[in-house]
């Protein structure tokens, strides 16, 4: 079961049905994505218009948003890939539109370099790592506890 | 108002980052997810520059919620950036997830440094 998903949630050139979609413009997925990074969007503008960043504190915000997407693509991935797999717009919606809308790889980068030249280079250092360590973990939760999950429902089902 | 330009900016970045991927990884044989890796430099880079135009000229908080929180926030991603480090631990190919942790925060990091530069100089 493992080795069935795919590495990339976006695009993944080893299922031949995505490699025959490279070359064309697929016209209800981009549409699909939008809608969804839209929705994303607008989450994480919420959330960080309701808890500010200041200048030189830890950027909770930022840092909530992107461990919980990874917790929850980590979760898609496997409910996508048992339940979903033939159908082509959830991933691309919820995936690739939702929770690549809602998390963010340019606020954390640029919170760590204002952080570092603001004076608060230990701060910066402890959100850099953190960030990653808990939103990898993170995944690996969302994805070991649906498998998990999952594996159960069909054991009761057959 | 403000909630309208994330949408506007999101609704660009989102496409943009699934298509990016799509040509970038079509180009290449190797597990290092570079498709992911783009997207995430290049947004650095843009949210690097407005930031720093921002402060040095006074950006006008418009552009910040179009051009910074909706589109570089969905063109660049960390939900995928984790799911495919994991996968690739998953995959036992652990020297890629390592490269693939260490590459995109020193790309990122560089690239938000020189958009900086960039922006503070125009």
């Amino acid at each position: 079961m493992a080795d069935q998903q795919p590495t990339d949630p976006d695009v993944d050139l080893g299922v031949p049905a995505q490699r025959r979609e490279v070359g064309r413009t697929p016209w209800p997925v981009l549409g699909a994505i939008a809608l969804g990074g839209a929705l994303g969007a607008l989450g994480r503008y919420g959330i960080g218009y309701a808890f500010p960043a200041s200048a030189t504190g830890f950027p909770w915000a930022t840092f909530v948003i992107n461990v919980s997407g990874c917790l929850l693509i980590g979760v898609l991935m496997v409910l996508n890939d048992r339940f979903w797999s033939g159908r082509r717009l959830v991933r691309p919606f919820l995936g690739t539109g939702v929770l690549g809308g809602y998390t963010t790889f340019s606020t954390y980068v640029v919170d760590i370099q204002r952080l570092a030249q603001g004076g608060a280079a230990a701060t910066a250092l402890a959100y850099l790592a953190v960030s990653v360590l808990v939103g990898l973990a993170a995944v690996a939760v969302g994805v070991g506890l649906t498998r998990l999950a999952v594996g159960r429902l069909g054991g009761a089902a057959s | 108002m403000s909630a309208l330009l994330v949408v506007l900016g999101a609704v660009l970045g989102a496409p943009l980052r699934y298509l990016t991927d799509r040509a970038v990884q079509s180009r290449h044989g190797t597990p290092f997810p570079w498709g992911t890796f783009t997207v995430n430099v290049v947004g650095s880079f843009t949210l690097g520059l407005l930031f720093a135009a921002g402060t040095a000229h006074g950006l006008s908080p418009r552009v910040m919620t179009f051009a910074g929180t909706g589109f570089c926030g969905a063109l660049t991603t960390f939900s995928t950036f984790g799911y495919e480090t994991v996968r690739l631990i998953e995959q036992r190919a652990r020297f890629w997830a390592v490269a693939n942790v260490v590459a995109s925060v020193a790309a990122g990091l560089g690239a938000a440094f020189c958009g900086a530069l960039v922006g503070q100089a125009i």
